[in-house]
């Protein structure tokens, strides 16, 4: 073992509780590697070094006084900056929120605030979530701790970034169409997309209110269970939290795969997927079989219109949720005589081309005379996709697929084709429109030495037979995560 | 085929200033986007209904009860301009 950074969740709350580390020494090692990382990688774009050292002191009392809230008390955690924190400034990636700093923290901030966590910064994204390789940040891309010409994925690319780089011990992000799990695979941690409803999106700045979920990164199966512990849960203040007995995320993470029923999505792991993301897959699969695993092919036939579907409900509600972003109540204002010039040139300088791009497509899709064209087909093929996962679930526990068709692509490599941005996201959409948990868990490295990452989805409320799967994955596959010496080296 | 759309009157409603350039280049992939996203009619929904949101909810009823939240001036201290306790714009009828 090396430094503290490159400890899990659960190793330093051991040796935090043995008294062999303080959470001083923990946040300072997590810090120097950030120092060490930061010029080079940028997963951050504001380190809170004063907020983090006091609530690092603060768990360093607790411990000393024998007060002890649970396994993130002393923990440091990266937030996407698409969560608002209080009195840390929060851009969402956008210059209209350059220098904004919210008066209030999100929920799921909060209850990691609660639970003893120390929030160490708030990491880079694409403007507004919208992306897949954290490029369309207005504050500069993140560069993959892999091989820092390539991207981290995205768009919650700067939370991936900082667990694989050891600059967090683990980060929250949020998912609306792969956003925390393809960077996971990306960056070969693992991360993990709730059922919707799960974890309050109170705080979360809007990108597609019917998609989008705040998840867990870590670099085990186990880190994203406590993550996820601490933050889920009903929550008054949004109106779509699932208000009922949450799962037991952990209590089959160790019984294994035998007699579990695992289905194949032959439309998301044949045509299209890399050769070495299929063979890595493939191998796994296998090994999941010799665990006693019973596997099958099952189809979901809906899932090759998914994506379309998704290109046109999402951008439809970024269309609307966006309206917000016009100068008025807080953010930056460009000057006009009118309030619709003062709007126009507001929103022109403030929004960059992708978010650009997305809101007119909404705005599109909702406007009259193309309404039951675009929205309201893509909402009845949306049915479509959800019945077919019903339809799946009636004959298996899970389905599995690769999580991305490829490995991490090249800076600049798909920024000019809009369309071939948005195929990354191909096989984590379908889960998004359903609303039901997925997770990505790395299972090997591709002939550039880059993660894989293996993707494992399940019914609605379905966490618990989820993460045993994830977990039975993880152990099979024995994925070697980056070492903080490694990364910057 | 790329689908031809208003580009012009997609931004007006849509509240962003676009130069004539920005227009013909955000217009041409919009174009193309939505030649792609148009396969959704492809497959038979008459009888289908749509899914607005992922769960089947009903609305969230709570008490309606007086509760405590931001100060007032902290929630003027985000906006642009302001003026005697009010969030000032520019003019939004002509006069």
């Amino acid at each position: 073992m090396g430094v503290p950074a490159d400890l899990t969740i659960r190793s330093a709350g051991e040796a935090l509780r043995s008294g062999e580390l303080t959470a001083a020494q923990l946040l300072e090692s997590v810090l120097n590697q950030a120092a060490r990382t930061e010029a080079e990688l940028h997963a951050y774009l504001t380190i809170d070094h004063d907020g983090a050292r006091t609530a690092a002191a603060a768990a360093d009392a607790a411990f000393e006084k024998g007060e002890d809230l649970g396994p993130l008390q002393g923990i440091p955690i990266g937030v996407k900056d698409n969560m608002v924190t209080d009195g840390v400034e929060t851009t969402a990636g956008s210059q209209v929120l350059a220098g904004y700093v919210p008066p209030y923290d999100a929920t799921a901030v909060a209850k990691l605030r609660s639970a003893g966590a120390v929030i160490v910064g708030k990491t880079n994204l694409d403007e507004f979530a919208m992306g897949s390789s954290t490029e369309n940040s207005s504050f500069g891309p993140t560069r993959n701790p892999w091989d820092t010409e390539r991207v981290p994925g995205g768009s919650s690319g700067g939370s991936a970034a900082s667990v694989a780089a050891r600059s967090a011990i683990a980060a929250i992000g949020s998912d609306t169409g792969g956003s925390i799990r393809q960077p996971a695979a990306l960056c070969g941690v693992v991360g993990m997309k709730p059922t919707y409803g799960l974890v309050s999106r109170y705080g979360l700045i809007a990108f597609a209110s019917s998609l989008d979920q705040i998840g867990p990164f870590g670099v085990t199966v186990d880190d994203t269970v406590t993550v996820l512990e601490a933050i889920a849960g009903h929550d008054p203040m949004d109106a779509t939290s699932f208000n009922g007995p949450v799962p037991a995320f952990r209590t089959d993470l160790d019984r294994g795969v035998e007699d579990v029923r695992i289905g194949v999505v032959p439309e998301l792991s044949g045509e299209g997927i890399d050769p070495d993301v299929r063979q890595a897959f493939e191998r796994t699969v296998d090994a999941l079989q010799g665990a006693g695993a019973v596997i099958s092919e099952v189809s979901l036939p809906s899932s090759s219109y998914a994506l379309s579907c998704y290109y046109l409900i999402a951008p439809a509600e970024c269309s609307a949720n966006l309206a917000r972003f016009d100068g008025v109540r807080y953010g930056n204002r460009v000057d006009g005589s009118t309030v619709e010039e003062m709007m126009g040139r507001t929103r022109r300088a403030g929004l960059g081309p992708e978010v650009t791009r997305r809101v007119l497509l909404g705005t599109y899709a909702l406007s009259a005379g193309y309404y039951d064209a675009f929205y309201g087909q893509a909402q009845r093929v949306r049915t479509l996709v959800a019945r077919d996962f019903a339809t799946a679930y009636e004959s298996v526990d899970v389905l599995i697929s690769p999580t991305s068709p490829t490995t991490a692509f090249e800076l600049g490599a798909r920024t000019q084709d809009p369309l071939s941005m948005y195929m990354s996201d191909v096989c984590t959409i379908p889960s998004n429109l359903a609303g039901e948990p997925s997770i990505s868990v790395p299972i090997a490295t591709d002939g550039s030495r880059l993660p894989i990452g293996f993707q494992i989805m399940a019914p609605a409320l379905g966490e618990q037979m989820l993460f045993r799967v994830a977990s039975a994955v993880e152990h099979l596959a024995g994925f070697e995560a980056l070492s903080a010496e490694k990364v910057g080296a | 085929m790329p689908i031809d759309i208003d580009i012009a009157y997609v931004a007006r409603l849509a509240r962003i200033d676009l130069s004539p350039e920005e227009l013909v280049r955000f217009g041409g992939q919009l174009g193309v986007i939505l030649e792609h996203a148009a396969k959704v009619q492809e497959l038979p929904t008459d009888d289908i209904p749509p899914t607005s949101h992922p769960l089947a909810m009903v609305n969230a009823f709570r008490a309606d009860e007086v509760r405590p939240s931001l100060d007032r001036s902290v929630v003027l201290g985000q906006a642009p301009a302001t003026e005697d306790g009010y969030i000032r714009v520019p003019p939004a009828l002509e006069t």
